[in-house]
């Protein structure tokens, strides 16, 4: 039996910034994963830290906070790149929509540039000439997210005394009265003052472990990568839909450009996005859609080979809103999970608010907009 | 019944079917590529297409799988 005072469930971005951040306040933390460290929805994306694809709100303001803590804790280690975000709309319309957005944005605190066509070259030499116009966020990062996952648990345990038990499952909660107390796993009894549910698309399994309900779904995303090239795409670069994209309330397939390179020098391609339940099959026509997309950003994209696609599974709540807090029927538990496709940049928001929630201090966000009892009807 | 390619100017012989990554490795070349960061060799790894580990230019066409490309008469490789 181990002792701790936070048990956090789940080793990909958001368990290990949780951890992090509360071992640092001098928690003890034991983290468990049943997998590996990263091996969910960590693994599969892109680790954008974005805040120019939020609209002003709740999710916005999470985004500009967990924005400036990456900034406390860039390192080469992990592959920080405060390369900032170009937004790029192909049609008038678009890039009038994409003012609007901005406009509003930046009266929330983000730091926005309106980029005309012609200046449009200065910021990326490939970009697609006939391109109506963008906006560019300096604010906007990226991190290499299973890197980074493991350095802030690497932290966590050198520095701060966390234990990290990966190739353990969680099978159940150990219960006194209507408050949890720790958890079991298939490695024994771990005894806890608190547990954080942070296993990602898999939380509302978790979660009804100890009988309550966290409505996360699964939104399967591809990822094209190619060959690597010399630096030919230098920021975050997508097309102005995905915001619209990433909103939507649709059932089926939609696609939208985002294109970046990496320190490796491959060039990440996504995203699409459908609700399909946990199916991995490949599907060539998502493919075949974001390399025609990605090409007609960078139409010298044409020439250059893709090597491999991955998809993962972004974890998405019916509002879009990620699930920050304690359990409302459980003591002891709370909850950090359902950020969709942004889990890798909302993880040092969500870690540091949720320690402050564990410590007794004043978050510095109001949570209440990401309360998990707010699905109960 | 071998035809030859040629690799960095020298001449390799290649058994008809083999591919480039092969008739190399053959002719003891075990290395064709370094690795950007660190200037690490790369020949064949997996040497079934997946690692990407063995790309090599053949006849002006960069970044194919040395282990995939079947070698034709008069290739160059480099």
């Amino acid at each position: 039996m181990t002792r701790a005072d936070l048990v956090v469930i789940g080793a990909g971005m958001v368990g290990a910034a949780c951890a992090y951040y509360a071992a640092r306040a001098g928690l003890a933390v034991t983290v468990v994963d049943r997998g590996s460290v990263a091996g969910g929805t960590t693994g599969s994306g892109e680790g954008n830290l974005l805040v120019s694809d939020k609209e002003p709100g709740p999710e916005l303001d999470l985004a500009l906070l967990s924005c400036r803590l990456w900034r406390d804790l860039a390192a080469d280690a992990f592959e920080y790149e405060a390369k900032g975000g170009l937004v790029v709309a192909s049609t008038d319309q678009g890039f009038a929509d994409l003012k609007v957005l901005a406009a509003a944005q930046s009266r929330a605190g983000v730091q926005t540039t309106t980029v005309l066509p012609d200046d449009l070259p200065d910021y990326e030499p490939h970009l697609n000439p006939e391109s109506a116009g963008g906006v560019f966020y300096p604010q906007d990062a990226q991190v290499q997210p299973m890197l980074a996952a493991a350095h802030l648990l690497r932290l966590a345990r050198d520095r701060h005394g966390a234990r990290v038990e990966t190739g353990v499952t969680v099978t159940g909660f150990i219960r006194s009265g209507d408050r949890v107390t720790g958890v079991h796993t298939t490695a024994g009894k771990i005894v806890g003052e608190n547990v954080i549910n942070a296993a990602g698309t898999w939380a509302g399994q978790v979660a009804s472990l100890a009988g309550v309900e966290v409505p996360v779904l699964p939104r399967r995303g591809f990822v094209l990568v190619t060959e690597p090239l010399e630096t030919i795409v230098r920021h975050k670069v997508y097309a102005a839909e995905y915001v619209a994209n990433v909103a939507s309330e649709a059932e089926g397939l939609e696609t939208s450009p985002v294109v970046e390179g990496t320190r490796a020098g491959t060039i990440l391609i996504g995203a699409s996005r459908e609700r399909v339940g946990f199916d991995r099959t490949l599907s060539i026509p998502v493919l075949r859609r974001l390399a025609r997309q990605a090409v007609a950003l960078f139409p010298m994209l044409a020439d250059v080979a893709v090597i491999r696609s991955y998809c993962g599974f972004r974890p998405y709540c019916p509002d879009h809103l990620p699930v920050i807090g304690a359990d409302p029927l459980v003591a002891g538990l709370l909850h950090a999970c359902g950020h969709e496709g942004a889990g890798i940049g909302l993880a040092t928001g969500t870690g540091h608010l949720l320690t402050q929630v564990l410590t007794g201090e004043r978050p510095d966000l109001d949570l209440a907009p990401f309360r998990p009892g707010r699905f109960a009807t | 019944m071998t035809f030859e390619i040629t690799f960095e100017g020298r001449p390799i012989p290649v058994v008809p079917g083999q591919t480039i990554g092969a008739a190399l490795t053959a002719a003891g070349i075990r290395s064709w590529r370094t690795t950007r960061p660190a200037g690490r060799p790369r020949g064949l790894f997996c040497g079934i297409g997946i690692c990407f580990d063995c790309l090599v230019t053949v006849n002006d066409r960069p970044s194919l799988r040395a282990c995939l490309v079947e070698a034709r008469p008069g290739d160059v490789v480099a």
